[in-house]
């Protein structure tokens, strides 16, 4: 399956959660499948922190470059795009096409940087909103998300509870927890430490905080993984320097890599620091650490939830440690409280935070056999 | 236990309407039943990952959760109906998950095998384990830990002061009220708290 990258531009300004507003923004998108005639089999995809609107399929000069979500839909995929027309939308503030920090602020003439306003999830779904209705699209037969894509969808049911029939939440949380917050700050002061960061505005220096964004990467893929996981796949082993080989000796070195995850982090931190932009990290984070909808109930998240009337489902790993299985169960409870419909599976998966982009024949068996409810839901 | 005889006489416990929350659901097969001709809603219980499929299939509630951690997601009322078909067998904490069915629940149904019943009585006179077709494992392969009779569940259901609404035996989808104990396979309780 072929995508093509699309661009809707935005002249409304639209209100910030914060206050400010963002005006002359425009948002990057994919759409698979057909829209029906009634418009009722639409299909929106949040993204988590580092991924984009490329959601599914290849790009015709890029037959390499598959979508983040690809083995979950796509042609006779769980999300099946031969019934259903989806969706793939770049959030406000990233770095893969939609408005960001690198491009111009209408008001100054100047690239963004430092300046681009702070967005939250909220932020998001009012945006992704306002896409929909550009589209022609009233009413989303599901939003599905994992992670902080979750974090949208669930908020996406308070936000815009008429125009959601189904929610499809993965490895998400109702909330960051301090440790989770912590994690992200470590990630942030490293980038805004790194004296290539020039305070945000390092575009204009012609540089690049890539150390910050190495460590930032490092530190993000130690808890996407299961200590057993990272165990299995490096252990103790030595990087050698020859591929292949093994090496037994200690090089005694404090500095050069010794071990093979010393090596895994330091490539998936340079790629990494090639790609992503280090303001947009920032503001990513920090829609994660903002992301609560229960604060304005005294922390009673079935309160916050009672407007909610789509049907859930909810989908958590068992060594998930930063989006733990008990957070996932505080959502499923709190719709329990509102006498929701809601399903759960608790996937028993090796693989960590990572699990919900891996394949998985239980995971993937349970949404396609949502999906197919909801299909079969439209059809009657 | 996915005779539809017995299936009919159970939800012939619950009333209509009720919220019911069914506790080792399995395939969801009752909860559909109840949510078709009983007008019944709820959500079904299940650790099985074959089962939570199955269950999401069917378009019943489903949620992935291990019984022997108990029931503290659910507060107290919270249903109308609490059902344990054949799952009370299974449990570690099988007192423990009584005595949440009652809190959790209004009222709360419980069947699960028989030890008592005649076939079995006779084959442990023989000398050996039961190997019936309602209790189908051998005694070193089963997934029945808890081996109770009609009458130990009356004697644990007084121990934690339940209040027992009905109770019979089932056996070949038939009630049996007279001297359930030895001729039924299975045995059914309806209960509330004391």
């Amino acid at each position: 399956m072929f995508a093509t990258p699309q661009s809707m531009s935005f002249a409304e300004p639209l209100a910030l959660q914060s206050g400010a507003s963002i005006r002359g923004y425009s948002l990057a998108y994919e759409t698979y499948g057909t829209l029906n005639p009634d418009k009722s089999n639409a299909v929106l995809i949040c993204h988590a922190l580092n991924a984009s609107h490329h959601v599914a399929g290849v790009y015709a000069d890029q037959e390499n470059a598959q979508g983040w979500w690809d083995t979950m839909i796509g042609p006779g995929k769980p999300v099946d795009t031969d019934r259903f027309f989806v969706i793939g939308v770049n959030n406000l503030g990233s770095c893969f096409g939609s408005t960001g920090p690198m491009h111009l602020n209408p008001d100054t003439g100047k690239v963004y940087g430092a300046d681009f306003p702070v967005v939250t999830v909220e932020d998001w779904v009012d945006a992704q909103a306002r896409l929909l209705d550009g589209l022609g699209i009233r009413t989303l037969a599901a939003v599905m998300g994992g992670s902080l894509g979750g974090m949208q969808a669930l908020s996406w049911t308070l936000q815009y509870p008429e125009r959601v029939r189904h929610a499809v939440v993965v490895a998400s949380a109702p909330n960051l927890t301090a440790e989770n917050i912590a994690f992200n700050e470590v990630a942030r002061r490293a980038i805004v430490t790194d004296p290539d960061f020039h305070g945000g505005h390092f575009y204009e220096h012609g540089v690049i905080p890539k150390r910050g964004l190495r460590i930032a990467r490092m530190i993000g893929h130690i808890t996407y993984l299961s200590d057993d996981v990272m165990n299995e796949k490096f252990g103790r082993e030595l990087r050698s320097a020859v591929a292949g080989a093994v090496r037994e000796a200690y090089q005694y070195t404090t500095q050069d890599i010794e071990f093979q995850i010393e090596s895994y982090l330091r490539y998936q931190g340079d790629k990494f620091s090639e790609y992503f932009d280090a303001n947009t990290y920032l503001l990513i984070t920090r829609a994660l650490d903002y992301f609560d909808p229960a604060r304005h109930h005294n922390g009673n998240l079935a309160k916050a939830l009672a407007g909610a009337t789509a049907k859930f489902l909810l989908v958590s790993f068992t060594t998930d440690w930063r989006f733990a299985p008990r957070r996932s169960r505080e959502i499923v409870k709190a719709l329990l409280d509102n006498r929701r419909d809601v399903s759960y599976a608790e996937i028993d998966a090796p693989h960590g935070h990572d699990a919900f982009l891996l394949e998985d024949e239980r995971y993937l068996g349970v949404v396609r056999a949502y999906f197919d409810r909801i299909s079969n839901e439209a059809v009657q | 236990m996915s005779d539809r005889l017995t299936m009919q006489s159970i939800a012939r416990l619950v009333p209509p309407g009720s919220r019911v929350l069914d506790l080792g659901c399995g395939d969801g097969a009752m909860l559909d039943y109840l949510q078709r001709e009983r007008g019944c809603s709820g959500y079904g219980i299940e650790i099985a990952d074959d089962n939570v499929l199955a269950c999401v299939k069917r378009g019943v509630n489903v949620i992935q959760l291990n019984l022997d951690e108990g029931l503290s997601m659910f507060d107290d009322a919270s249903f109308d109906v609490v059902l344990q078909i054949d799952t009370l067998q299974h449990l570690r904490n099988a007192e423990i998950m009584l005595v949440e069915t009652a809190r959790v629940g209004r009222m709360g149904i419980v069947a699960f095998p028989n030890f008592a019943h005649w076939p079995n009585r006779l084959s442990v006179a023989r000398g050996r384990m039961p190997v019936t077709k309602r209790l189908p494992y051998q005694w070193y392969d089963t997934p029945n830990i808890r081996v109770g009779t009609y009458k130990d569940f009356e004697v644990l259901a007084t121990k934690n002061r339940l209040a027992i609404l009905d109770s019979y035996g089932l056996q070949e989808g038939r009630e049996v009220r007279f001297m359930p104990n030895a001729r039924a396979g299975t045995a059914v309780f309806k209960f509330e708290r004391g």
